[in-house]
C-alpha cells in the first residue's frame, strides 16, 4: 500500500532526551486491542503523557506547547523491546514524519521504514547539538533531506549525513512499499518454494 | 569458504539479493496471534490478494486471553473482538487455528516447538519479538512488524538485510541454583539492552550443549532483550530427540533425510564472527533485575550499582531507580514483594514448573504474595497434572491458571497494581509492562518460588 512520499522535511522538533525508550512506553500493550489502524496517536507515550485520572502530566514534553513539529528527537537506543508496529503507527498518527536518535532498536527502525516514518541515525555529538539548540530555542528548525541523506540544524548550518540503503530510500521518496515489489516477483517465489524441504 | 550456522540457514533462504538493499528472504513457518495480525489481513483485503501458502501459517490466540474460566465468553469486548478476528481470518484463508479452549492452544512460542512446527534449518517469523525462542532448534527465527506479517501472508517472503554475526560462548560449570534464565540475564547485563543490536547471535559452549531444549528456548527467547534480532543454537541429538514423533515433524523416510541435513547445520571450525563474547560459567550467580530494562540485572547477593558505575546516562538510570522505588547501593535480598508470576514464552514450560515445584514443595505460599502460575500451553498444563506437580503446588497454597501470555504484558486482567512489586519469570521489566505503575523484577522460576514462599526477595540457594 503506498504511503506518504518523503523528500525534504523542514520542521521544528520535539526533544525527548531519554535513553532506552522502549515500545511499551511509546504505546502500552493495553492499547493494542484495535483491529484497525486508527487512533494510535492519542495513546502515544500514554503513561508518560497522562496521569491515571487521564489529566495531562504537565512536565511531559508532548503536553508543553513550547515544543512542536514533525520531528521527534529521542535518546540513545530508541524503540527497544517489542515488535509491535503499533509503536510506529502511534508516532506517525501523532504527526511525526521522522525520528532522530543516535541509536535505534532494529525492529522499530524497520517498522518505521515500512510505514513511511524516516528514522535518522546521527552521531551522539550531533544528537547533543540538536538537544542543546532546541533547549536554547524551541523553534529551532531542522532540515532532513532524504535525496541527499543529510540532516541540518538550520540555525547554525551544522550538518551530518545519515545512512539508508538505496532500495529503502527509493521506496520512501516514491511512497512504494515492499509488498508491491514482492507481488511482482511471485513466480520466482513459487519456484523457490518448490525447492524447500519443509 | 568457512561459514557459520547462521550463514548456512540464511543463505539457503535468499530468493533474490537486491543491490544496495535487503535480501528477499523466504519464510518456512509463520505464526500469527490476535494482536499483530488483524491489520495485516485488512491490508490483504484492501489489495485484493489472498494468502499464498496458508499451510505455512499457524494461528494461536495468546496475548489477550483470560487465564481463568476460558470456557466462558471473553468479557472485554475489545479482546473478544480481536480473538474473533483471528478466528474469522484463519477460516477465510484456510489457516490452522488453535483458538481459546482448543486442546492445542497456548503461547505461539510454546506450541510451535511442542507440535514440531519449529524445525532446525527453518526460517520462522511472527509478529512478536520473542519469536527468537525457536532459535533453540537451530532455526533462524525473529519478530516482525505487521507490515511484514502482511508480506508473509501475501508472498511468503520479507525484505531483510542480513544482520552481522555474534557468537556468545559460555563455558565451564554452572553453580548451584544457576539456570538458563540466569545465564541469559547475566549475558544481557554484560552486553546491555542494546549491545546486540544489528547482530544475530549464536550461543556456543558446553553450557548450552548440556542445556535441555526448554533451557535453550529460554536463552534464545531473551536474545531480543540485548537488542539482537535473534539467537540460535546448533541442533544436536537432544534437538532431534525432542522433535521426533511430534505432530508436524517429518515422518519416516522424510525424518531420516531431515536429520541427515540437520546434522550439517553447525559453524565451521575457522568461521569468523563480527563479534565474539566469552563468558566463564562460574561467574554467574542467580540473577535478579532492579531497574526498568532487562540489562539492569545483578547477582542476588549484590547491591544495586551506583549511577557513576553504569554505562550510559546517569539521569536515565536515576529515573529508572526512582520508578522502582530503589536507591543506589540497596541490598536486594530481603526486599518485600507483592506478586509472583510464573509463566510466559520465556519460562512457561514444563521444566519451569518442575523447578518452581521443587522449591515450594513442603512449604507454603507467603500470605502477602499474590501468585499467578500460568502454563504456556494446554499441553504443559496437562503435563503438570500428569507429573503430580499440581498436587505439590496446591498443597503449598498455589492455584494453577489456564494458558496464555497473561501478566507478561498484562493485556488481559492479570495486571499488577501501581506501585506493587512483582517477581516475574517473564522477559521485560519496562515501566508499566505488567500494568500501569507496576514494578517488575525479572528472575528465574526458582528465584520466583523462593520469593513466593518467603514473601521477600530470597537467595533460592538457601532453600535448596
Amino acid at each position: 500500500m503506498a504511503y506518504d512520499k518523503f523528500n525534504i522535511l523542514t520542521s521544528s522538533a520535539v526533544p525527548l532526551p531519554i535513553e532506552n525508550v522502549d515500545t511499551d512506553q511509546i504505546i502500552p500493550a493495553r492499547f493494542l486491542k484495535a483491529t484497525e489502524r486508527v487512533g494510535f496517536g492519542d495513546n502515544l507515550f500514554r503513561d508518560w503523557r497522562y496521569n491515571s485520572d487521564e489529566s495531562p502530566k504537565k512536565d511531559f514534553v508532548l503536553n508543553d506547547s513550547t515544543y512542536s513539529g514533525k520531528i521527534l528527537v529521542g535518546g540513545k537506543n530508541f524503540g527497544s523491546g517489542s515488535s509491535r508496529e503499533h509503536a510506529a503507527w502511534a508516532v506517525y498518527d501523532y504527526g511525526f514524519r521522522a525520528v532522530v536518535s543516535s541509536f535505534f532498536a532494529d525492529i522499530f527502525k524497520g517498522n518505521c521504514l515500512n510505514i513511511g516514518v524516516l528514522p535518522v541515525q546521527v552521531s551522539p555529538e550531533f544528537a547533543d547539538s540538536i538537544f542543546k539548540a532546541i533547549a536554547e530555542d524551541p523553534s529551532t528548525q531542522l532540515e532532513i533531506n532524504l535525496p541527499n541523506q543529510t540532516i541540518t540544524l538550520l540555525t547554525t548550518g551544522q550538518q551530518e549525513s545519515f545512512a539508508i540503503n538505496g532500495y529503502k530510500k527509493n521506496n520512501m521518496i516514491n511512497g512504494f512499499d515492499d509488498i508491491d515489489y514482492l507481488q511482482n516477483m511471485k513466480e520466482d517465489i513459487k519456484e523457490f518454494a518448490n525447492t524447500r524441504p519443509f | 569458504m568457512s561459514t557459520t550456522l547462521f550463514d548456512k540457514v540464511w543463505d539457503a533462504h535468499v530468493v533474490r539479493k537486491i543491490e544496495d538493499g535487503p535480501d528477499v528472504f523466504f519464510i518456512d513457518r509463520h505464526f500469527i496471534h490476535e494482536v499483530t495480525s488483524p491489520v495485516a489481513f485488512l491490508g490483504l483485503k484492501a489489495r485484493n490478494v489472498t494468502v499464498l501458502y496458508p499451510e505455512r501459517t499457524f494461528a494461536s490466540a495468546d496475548h489477550n486471553t483470560p487465564t481463568i474460566n476460558q470456557h466462558l465468553p471473553v468479557v472485554d469486548p475489545l479482546s473478544a473482538n480481536q480473538l474473533q478476528a483471528l478466528e474469522d481470518n484463519a477460516a477465510t484463508y484456510g489457516i490452522s487455528h488453535w483458538g481459546l479452549g482448543h486442546h492445542k492452544n497456548g503461547i505461539v512460542h510454546v506450541v510451535g516447538p511442542e507440535n514440531g512446527i519449529t524445525l532446525p534449518g527453518a526460517t520462522i517469523v511472527c509478529g512478536d519479538s520473542h519469536t527468537s525462542t525457536h532459535g533453540a532448534f537451530g532455526a533462524i527465527a525473529f519478530g516482525i512488524g505487521t507490515s511484514e506479517v502482511e508480506m508473509v501472508l501475501a508472498t511468503q517472503c520479507i525484505m531483510q538485510p542480513k544482520p552481522k554475526k555474534m557468537r556468545i560462548n559460555v563455558n565451564g560449570t554452572l553453580s548451584k541454583g544457576v539456570g538458563p534464565k540466569d545465564v541469559a540475564l547475566y549475558i544481557i547485563s554484560q552486553l546491555t539492552t542494546s549491545g546486540g543490536t544489528g547482530y544475530f547471535v549464536e550461543y556456543a559452549g558446553n553450557v548450552f550443549e548440556e542445556m535441555s531444549m526448554e533451557g535453550r528456548m529460554t536463552v534464545c527467547n531473551l536474545s531480543i532483550e540485548m537488542g539482537a534480532r535473534g539467537g540460535m543454537i546448533a541442533p544436536d541429538q537432544k534437538t532431534f530427540d525432542f522433535l521426533e514423533g511430534r505432530l508436524y515433524a517429518p515422518k519416516g523416510e522424510a525424518w531420516t533425510k531431515a536429520v541427515a541435513y540437520w546434522k550439517t547445520l553447525k559453524t565451521d571450525a575457522d568461521a569468523i564472527f563480527d563479534a565474539e563474547l566469552n563468558i566463564d560459567a562460574t561467574d554467574i550467580e542467580p540473577m535478579i533485575t532492579y531497574g526498568t530494562n532487562p540489562g539492569m540485572g545483578i547477582g542476588i547477593s549484590k547491591n544495586i550499582p551506583n549511577a557513576n558505575r553504569v554505562e550510559g546516562g546517569a539521569e536515565t538510570y536515576k529515573k529508572s531507580l526512582a520508578y522502582m522505588g530503589f536507591q543506589e547501593d540497596d541490598v536486594m535480598i530481603g526486599k518485600p514483594i507483592d506478586y509472583v508470576f510464573l509463566g510466559s514464552c520465556t519460562n512457561g514450560r514444563i521444566e519451569d514448573f518442575r523447578a518452581f515445584a521443587e522449591i515450594v514443595k513442603g512449604r507454603k505460599k507467603a500470605d502477602n504474595v499474590t501468585a499467578w502460575l500460568v502454563p504456556g500451553s494446554h499441553v504443559v498444563e496437562a503435563q503438570i497434572k500428569e507429573e503430580g506437580l499440581l498436587d505439590i503446588l496446591t498443597e503449598a497454597g498455589f492455584v494453577l491458571r489456564q494458558p496464555g501470555c497473561s501478566a507478561c504484558l498484562a493485556m488481559n486482567d492479570d495486571k499488577v497494581p501501581a506501585g506493587k512489586y512483582a517477581v516475574s519469570t517473564s522477559n521485560r521489566n519496562f515501566e508499566g509492562r505488567q500494568g500501569p505503575g507496576s514494578r517488575t523484577l525479572l528472575a528465574s522460576p526458582i528465584m520466583a518460588a523462593a520469593a513466593a514462599v518467603t514473601g521477600v526477595l530470597t537467595d533460592p540457594r538457601k532453600l535448596m
